[in-house]
């Protein structure tokens, strides 16, 4: 089972990007599982979100404790102590910044996207959460981007269906191919 | 029967008139008190209003004295749920009614109770999304079937067991809360008043109500001997001393603009009308001089509808509170 | 049709091909997106129901309480607050015997204000007649809502589909829903023999004096008992139709020699169930689902219990001065046994508090002991109290 905790705030797509990554995976055949940290957060405090993968039926309804996965949307919530916690050893993240990967020194493997600029140049609005799904499947190949864009498409249409599909293509562009996917197929 | 177009006499005529069969919606037997005023008013309402509709009943006297179980004095289809929410039964009947593509006309019954105080908010709710709904408050002026206790419509100065005058009180402090007003406040179609007094009015009311789609309200005044501790008898005379002091103005408003009003030929001094009920005596002890201001008070009140609502009619009027049909049932005034 | 949709979304969709013609509800979380569906099938013509956005939880229970009286079928949902809120009512519209589905999308009880699943709403509402049936997963949700209806109206008793607040209705998972042939096959339309007619009028709501009322409470209470029937048929036609039980009157998981059993209501089976297989080494145990909880399914639970030593009951609310509410119920109903089980005790997750897995090892460890203790929320933790507050060791109850 692939278990996967995305961070952001309030306004930044958090449920939705975790919403996009199940029905991805399921488009694909997978069982999966996506629900919010729930909260009554309002936009902008901090929320996380998850999603469970897996070739079996799911049964676990409780959050996701050690992910194998952190997809962070907010570069700032690095700071926030505790935001790592239970992340596997040889778990990833995927963070939402500007700067380099350096800039974030990490007991685990880091990658960057710069996701709220692609979003601002692409959609007009900085909500970052499709780049980096599709930084995700370029990283792990867990899914085909096809799965994700099939997703966007039972989301959204018209014009933003269009231009988060430009997004997400930009997006994977700037990411090297496979690099997570030894251990996403550990 | 007459034949041929032969002219029937007047005595026929009458006769005719009394005889001819008309539709009760509550039949007689039930167990009100004697000289009730709630179910002349609620009889008179179901008459207007005709076979083809479907009732919701807020808990209260009118609930509890026509349906003691196995027994029901309703022919009509009535249904009965809680105290506060009749405006959200009534509202519910209405959209089944028109899901099934139905016409039947949805009529939601309460006290001043269930009314003005806790069924407040389902009212308000009713009438703001726009169901389809004649509401019908018989006032009352206080929770009579728990044993007279004041509720917001109790008129001020008024004696109940929960405001009962002493040497700190003067029966109820507060003022009769306007409820038509604030019904009216939510542009409904139509809100009146009406009273017992006078059924031609109210009968005309009622049929105006049922012809319009959409939420309808309209207030009876209706005296309780019981609660207002007045002689059954008369029930009809003080109802229709309350409109002639101007202390309960009868008046018709759509979408909250006045369009009519009762004129009252000769206002009677708020006194005719207190005096009658021992719900006011507190205020006739000559050694108080409390009593006094509150009679100045009252009077001043009563002035005072009278001049908001322009109630002082120019004269002899077929329709002023003088004229208008107060007991003869059917002729030239039945409107 | 399989898809991956959230718990709300699929109940909603669901709703909608049962065909409601009187659809009423007020917003609370974790409520809300049930509503937000309707509202927007309603709005894409996808669902043709007089949708009433009412001013409050106690408007739209009378609301649906008027439009079955005249003859529709209903639908609301509501959750904690808003479930009290309409309590008077909703013993109302047991009393008067009408049908209809409501979903409680359970959630805690506030103060302290909580908007997080627990299932201390539905638990207050025990005694207001209505069947109560509660959902392990968002399938068992849109089945059992289906279900609701036939059970429902068959019996003329309201139905309650309790559904995780969050933990199910917020949740995206695989669903199937079913197409609407099925369901119109599974459920006639709707004809309430009792609904008002002006030709043919009826009084609904009368006073009853003592003469009657014991009369009535008889005949509601056998209608209740009665309904496990139903319950059991309409459960066991759906699955002749779509190949899914929703677990009848509750279920029983595990190796017939399982000496331990845990009974659950709702959404913590699944937690437990992939819990067993992490903790393989624990000893064998039986995890019951307790689907009906009213009725209260007294032979089935005899059932299911014979055979074991020790019995938990995991319970996601309580009486506060007694402790566990379905735990003293099981006391009760296993009485009668020739061997009852040691029955333990506890709460969890009050409040939406994470139920790990480790719960399921902690359970284990908690009823190795002589004699069962006293009922605790296990999940509690003590070192946030201050020492005064920590308790006795005996409390009332088990």
């Amino acid at each position: 089972m692939i278990e996967v905790r995305i961070h952001g705030r309030g306004g930044q797509g958090n449920v939705v990007a975790a919403y996009l990554l199940a029905t991805a995976a399921f488009n694909e055949g997978w069982y999966t599982q996506a629900f919010p940290a729930f909260g009554a957060e309002r936009r902008g405090a901090p929320v996380v979100a998850f999603v469970r993968l897996n070739h079996e039926p799911i049964k676990r309804r409780c959050q996701v404790a050690a992910p194998d996965y952190l997809i962070i949307q907010d570069e700032a919530l690095m700071n926030v102590p505790g935001i790592t916690d239970g992340l596997k050893p040889e778990g990833s993240i995927l963070l939402n910044t500007a700067r380099s990967s350096e800039d974030y020194p990490s007991d685990n493997e880091l990658v960057t996207l710069p996701a709220t600029n692609l979003a601002q140049q692409y959609l007009g609005r900085p909500v970052p959460n499709t780049a980096l799904l599709s930084a995700f499947l370029k990283l792990t190949d867990l899914l085909p981007q096809s799965s994700l864009i099939q997703s966007l498409e039972e989301r959204f249409k018209g014009d933003v269906l269009e231009k988060n599909i430009a997004l997400i293509e930009a997006a994977a562009d700037t990411i090297p191919a496979n690099l997570w996917k030894q251990t996403a197929n550990a | 029967m007459s034949t041929n177009n032969q002219a029937i006499t007047s005595e026929q005529f009458v006769h005719l008139r009394k005889n001819q069969p008309r539709f009760e919606g509550i039949e007689s037997g039930h167990r009100a008190c004697l000289g009730c005023g709630e179910a002349l008013a609620a009889r008179l309402v179901t008459e207007a209003a005709g076979p083809d509709v479907m009732i919701a009943n807020a808990t209260g006297c009118l609930e509890v004295f026509t349906t003691p179980w196995p027994e029901s004095a309703w022919r009509l289809p009535w249904m009965h749920s809680l105290f506060e929410n009749a405006g959200a039964i009534a509202a519910g009947m209405e959209a089944a009614l028109k899901a099934q593509g139905k016409h039947t006309k949805v009529l939601a019954f309460g006290g001043d109770g269930g009314t003005f105080d806790i069924g407040f908010q389902a009212l308000s709710g009713m009438l703001e999304r726009g169901h389809n709904v004649l509401y019908v408050c018989f006032d009352n002026e206080a929770y009579m079937n728990t044993g007279i206790q004041r509720s917001s419509s109790t008129p001020h100065a008024a004696m109940t067991t929960t405001s009962p005058p002493g040497s700190e009180r003067m029966g109820k402090r507060h003022l009769k809360k306007d409820i038509l007003s604030i019904v009216a406040a939510h542009h409904i179609p139509y809100a009146a008043t009406a009273s017992v007094a006078y059924p031609s009015d109210l009968r005309k009311k009622i049929r105006r109500a049922m012809a319009i789609e959409g939420p309808t309200f309209i207030q009876i005044h209706s005296p309780c001997p019981l609660g207002w501790g007045h002689d059954g008898a008369d029930s009809i005379k003080v109802a229709r001393l309350a409109v002639q002091t101007g202390l309960f103005p009868v008046i018709e408003l759509e979408r909250s603009e006045l369009i009519g009003s009762m004129p009252i030929r000769n206002p009677r001094p708020v006194t005719d009308y207190l005096e009658l009920q021992q719900r006011f005596r507190h205020l006739f002890d000559k050694d108080d001089t409390r009593a006094v201001e509150e009679l100045v008070h009252i009077q001043a009140l009563a002035d005072h509808n009278i001049k908001h609502y322009n109630l002082r009619g120019e004269g002899m009027d077929a329709l002023d509170s003088d004229g208008a049909d107060s007991v003869r049932r059917g002729g030239m005034r039945w409107a | 049709m399989r898809k991956a949709l959230e718990g709300s979304q699929a109940i909603a969709q669901t709703v909608a091909l049962c065909r409601p013609q009187v659809v009423a509800a007020y917003p609370i979380t974790p409520q809300t997106h049930i509503v937000e569906n309707i509202a927007k099938l309603v709005a894409d013509g996808k669902m043709d129901c007089e949708l009433v956005s009412v001013e409050s939880e106690f408007s739209a229970a009378s609301l649906v309480l008027g439009a079955v009286s005249a003859g529709s079928r209903t639908y609301t949902a509501s959750a904690s607050q808003g479930i009290l809120l309409m309590s008077e009512v909703l013993y109302n519209i047991a009393g008067l015997r009408v049908p209809m589905v409501l979903t409680c999308a359970n959630r805690a009880i506030s103060a302290p204000l909580s908007i997080w699943n627990d299932q201390q709403d539905s638990m207050a509402v025990r005694d207001a007649g209505w069947i109560q049936l509660y959902c392990a997963d968002n399938q068992e949700a849109v089945d059992t809502t289906i279900q609701a209806y036939r059970i429902s109206e068959a019996t003329e008793l309201p139905v309650m589909v309790c559904v995780d607040g969050f933990t199910l209705t917020h949740t995206l998972e695989p669903i199937d829903i079913p197409d609407q042939d099925m369901v119109d096959t599974f459920l006639p339309p709707f004809n309430f023999k009792r609904a008002l007619d002006p030709a043919s009028p009826t009084s609904v709501g009368t006073l009853v004096s003592p003469d009657f009322y014991p009369e009535a409470r008889h005949s509601h209470h056998h209608a209740l008992l009665n309904a496990a029937d139903e319950i059991i048929a309409a459960d066991a036609d759906w699955k002749q139709l779509s190949g899914r039980s929703a677990g009848g009157l509750l279920s029983v998981d595990g190796p017939d020699d399982a000496r331990i059993g845990i009974i659950t209501l709702g959404s913590v089976y699944g937690t437990l169930s992939a819990a067993r297989d992490e903790y393989p080494d624990l000893p064998a145990t039986k995890l019951i689902k307790l689907r009906a909880y009213r009725p209260f399914p007294i032979d089935a639970l005899h059932t299911a219990c014979t055979g074991l030593t020790d019995l938990v009951v995991l319970e996601r609310a309580l009486s506060p001065g007694y402790g566990g509410i379905v735990s003293s119920e099981v006391h009760a109903a296993l009485s009668g046994m020739a061997t009852v089980p040691r029955i333990h005790s506890f709460a969890v997750g009050l409040g939406g508090r994470d139920i790990p897995l480790d719960i399921y090892r902690k359970l284990h460890d908690q009823i190795d002991v002589p004699e069962p203790g006293p009922f605790t929320i296990i999940d509690v933790e003590l070192e946030k109290l201050p020492v005064e507050d920590h308790g006795s060791e005996q409390s009332a109850s088990g």
